[in-house]
């Protein structure tokens, strides 16, 4: 491991990009991810790849398409209206059996809504990222440390499950500048890609990138398969963290920005002998149910803390089977609760807790 | 006996789901041919579109990539980027893909002088979909979403692509050509093998439009369809180079 | 050690900069950090604010809520984020560019003339500086001797030359 330095959340996702050997970046300015592309500009040429600043989001997120066609490790980068324009794309890499990362820095919605941090994609990200049955692989970071080890492990898993995958950022995240370590040497699989259309040379049979199958037994048969794959995933990738959870009465569930907020409120409510803790899912897609249905035996309460009117709730309560009460704590359009509206609703959570 | 006409390397061996009197399979033949001649079949990554070509991944023997609909432009780009620019790429692209809901893509991937080519086939419909207006339909032309005839005042006049994309500095070669005769049809051939020469070269951006029939959805016989294509088309589309870099070298 | 710190001013006065020197400062000390900009419209010519945690533990939230000490640079920030310190908490203010008083009582207030200081030892734009010291030398954040370290650091390589008057403003400061 090099030196430990100040580093932007959104600089370290262009660098543990590179470090990820990922060569090839395809973006569209908006705020608040623009250091990611201005990084990936001045870093991408010296380490002989390719940054190019498409005409939009949807031409970045189709060239993404191509580079990825071609076998490359790929990626772009926006914020949530932009990531909306990608929508498409995105749907077309997952029907297409292609990997590549996509990340969102998130900032507050609907439409153009603002530019202050917010988690209110979360749908968008886990449940409907584009038409068609199909999920993206969706990770969040929780500091700008683990920004690196996500990125990594991110293009990884796409590449092992060939799909998409999607880092899940907000504008604290992307924003904010953490003492970070970066590995020499990344340790990120590299898997064959015999699929790649990268010219038959003549050497074998042509290889053929597509989503269309006009044939509706056909379609259905690719879906299925997909979905096994899917399944797959959902068993062996749930990942997260456990904050003070062991004993934990009221058990507060909160990713990314939320968690770090949580935390303080965590603490302060066991200062007061409230047993709370966290528990602070890493992948949102697969979402960590098995962990949340393990606690629910013992937990009396569970507390969704999230920037957005209350999304990742939804999830919360289907991996419990809705066995315990589930209290929102939560801001939008860019406020960003307190620990101690957090605090607040951990104590409402445990009073109401029978 | 000796065969003296056989299928190109390049062309699948299957049938394709073209209507009778369709010249896309022409145009396919012609790309098939250029690829196979100048050696690049090989080296080659085409990229297709949504409209009547969309599947022309089952007829190019090329490595080929489906893009959604008027993003082949920006696919090929990454195509071609991410490869260090050593693969040759093509998009094959009808006139809705192109000039409607791709126009972004087309604009800027030749402002940019991306070095691909693209065979753009203009046949003034969209045909896939049934014979809806397209941004090349005629003034007054009648189509299912024009029913009474192109209103200009309501719908706006047909683009000329060529002469559009022969204003930016990125276009290395431009060039309207036709399948209507087997003068044009040779003529087209050797327009395709210049763009793909120009490609070679990194010269830049190189499309080559070729005024297409569509006798299905112009309710034409397929000779009767080329007449019309000759009498209406090629006035308001005239043949010829609309930008040659390599000019006057 | 925990440091919950708002630095606010006028964009170009450096008050990004004045928290990326304490963070690599609390960094170098051995603390846990964290630092978040304001951004967007507000920093184009507006006013520009920023938050530093410095902790013996690993940092939760990078907001600051109740700070422990407010840098105000500008008679604005003081009116903003005079209520976000803590009682016992410390308030360092710029006097040249500030005519108020803090109104609370339960804080450490110290008044310094930073701009007029800096305009007189041919420091100008160096204010932020003299407010650093001062600061460091109020919070311990870090040992006087990592200073110059953390200089180094934070001075982009472009500007290297300007390590040596950088360095002496702190030191005014963090001798008043």
């Amino acid at each position: 491991m090099g030196e430990k330095f100040l580093m932007k959340g959104n600089e370290a996702l262009g660098e543990a990009a590179i470090l990820a050997g990922c060569r090839n970046f395809f973006g569209y300015p908006i705020t608040p991810q623009t250091e990611l592309a201005a990084y990936m500009a001045k870093k991408l040429p010296k380490a002989g790849g390719t940054f190019l600043q498409a005409e939009s989001e949807i031409a970045a997120i189709n060239m993404v398409y191509g580079a990825a066609s071609a076998g490359q490790r790929v990626m772009t980068s926006s914020s949530s209206p932009g990531v909306s324009l990608k929508s498409e794309g995105m749907s077309y890499l997952a029907g297409s059996d292609l990997p590549a990362l996509i990340v969102n820095v998130q900032r507050g919605g609907p439409g153009l809504g603002g530019i202050q941090p917010a988690q209110s994609d979360y749908f968008q990200a886990t449940h409907g990222p584009g038409h068609g049955d199909f999920r993206l692989l969706v990770f969040a970071p929780s500091t700008v440390q683990e920004v690196v080890d996500t990125v990594f492990l991110a293009f990884e898993k796409a590449d092992e499950y060939r799909m998409p995958a999607m880092i899940l950022a907000d504008g604290i995240l992307g924003q904010m500048m953490e003492p970070v370590e970066f590995p020499e040497h990344a340790q990120v699989k590299q898997f064959d890609k015999p699929w790649a259309t990268t010219g038959t040379q003549g050497k074998r049979k042509k290889n053929i990138i597509n989503s269309l199958f006009l044939q509706p037994d056909e379609l259905e048969i690719i879906n299925l398969k997909r979905f096994e794959r899917y399944q797959k995933i959902v068993e062996n990738e749930q990942r997260w963290e456990e904050f003070m959870v062991d004993d934990a009465e009221v058990v507060v569930v909160a990713y990314g920005a939320s968690a770090r907020i949580a935390k303080n409120a965590i603490r302060s409510a066991r200062e007061k002998g409230i047993k709370a803790g966290l528990i602070r899912p890493i992948s949102l897609w697969p979402f960590p149910e098995k962990v949340l249905r393990e606690k629910a035996k013992t937990a009396k309460a569970f507390v969704s803390v999230e920037l957005s009117m209350g999304q990742m709730i939804n999830d919360v309560r289907l991996a419990i089977e809705c066995s315990r009460p589930v209290y929102l704590c939560n801001r939008v359009g860019g406020m960003v609760m307190t620990p101690d509206e957090v605090e607040a609703v951990i104590v409402k959570a445990q009073g109401g807790a029978k | 006996m000796e065969k003296v006409f056989s299928r190109p390397a390049a062309l699948s061996d299957v049938s394709t789901h073209y209507c009778p009197g369709c010249t896309h399979g022409i145009i396919h033949r012609l790309v098939a041919e250029v690829l196979d001649e100048m050696g690049l079949t090989g080296n080659t990554v085409g990229v297709c579109p949504v409209g009547c070509s969309v599947m022309a991944y089952n007829y190019f023997e090329c490595d080929m990539v489906e893009a959604a609909h008027g993003r082949a432009p920006a696919v090929a780009t990454g195509i071609k980027r991410s490869l260090g620019g050593n693969v040759n790429v093509f998009t094959y692209q009808g006139d809705g893909d192109l000039a409607a809901i791709g126009t972004a893509e087309t604009v800027h991937a030749a402002t940019r002088g991306e070095n691909i080519t693209t065979i753009f086939v203009n046949n003034a419909i969209y045909g896939m979909t049934g014979g809806q207006m397209a941004p090349t339909s005629l003034p007054d032309m009648v189509t299912q979403t024009s029913p009474y005839g192109r209103d200009v005042k309501v719908a706006g006049y047909p683009v000329r692509v060529c002469e559009m994309l022969a204003t930016l500095s990125g276009t290395a070669y431009a060039e309207r050509v036709a399948v209507d005769s087997v003068k044009n049809v040779n003529a087209a051939k050797k327009a395709i093998k210049k763009a793909f020469t120009m490609q070679q070269e990194k010269r830049g951006y190189s499309i080559v439009e070729v005024l297409s029939s569509c006798p299905t959805n112009w309710g034409l016989s397929p000779v009767k369809a080329l007449d019309w294509l000759r009498e209406n088309m090629m006035p308001y589309y005239p043949l010829g180079v609309y930008k040659d870099i390599t000019q006057g070298e | 050690m925990n440091q919950q710190i708002i630095i606010a001013g006028f964009g170009g006065q450096g008050v990004l900069f004045t928290g990326k020197f304490m963070a690599y400062a609390g960094l170098y000390q051995g603390f846990e950090v964290s630092w978040l900009p304001s951004y967007g419209p507000e920093m184009r010519g507006g006013t520009a604010n920023c938050n530093v945690v410095i902790s013996d533990q690993p940092v939760g939230s990078p907001i600051v809520i109740k700070a422990t000490s407010l840098i105000a640079m500008n008679a604005p920030s003081l009116e903003k984020f005079e209520d976000s310190v803590v009682p016992g908490g410390k308030i360092f203010i710029d006097s040249t560019l500030i005519s108020e008083k803090v109104k609370r009582s339960d804080v450490d207030a110290f008044y310094l003339p930073a701009t007029q200081m800096a305009n007189e030892h041919g420091m100008k734009g160096l204010s932020n500086m003299i407010m650093l010291g001062k600061f460091i030398k109020e919070t311990n954040i870090c040992d006087e001797s990592l200073i110059e370290k953390t200089l180094k650091k934070v001075v982009p390589p472009k500007k290297a030359d300007l390590i040596e008057k950088n360095m002496q403003a702190i030191q005014m400061g963090y001798q008043l």
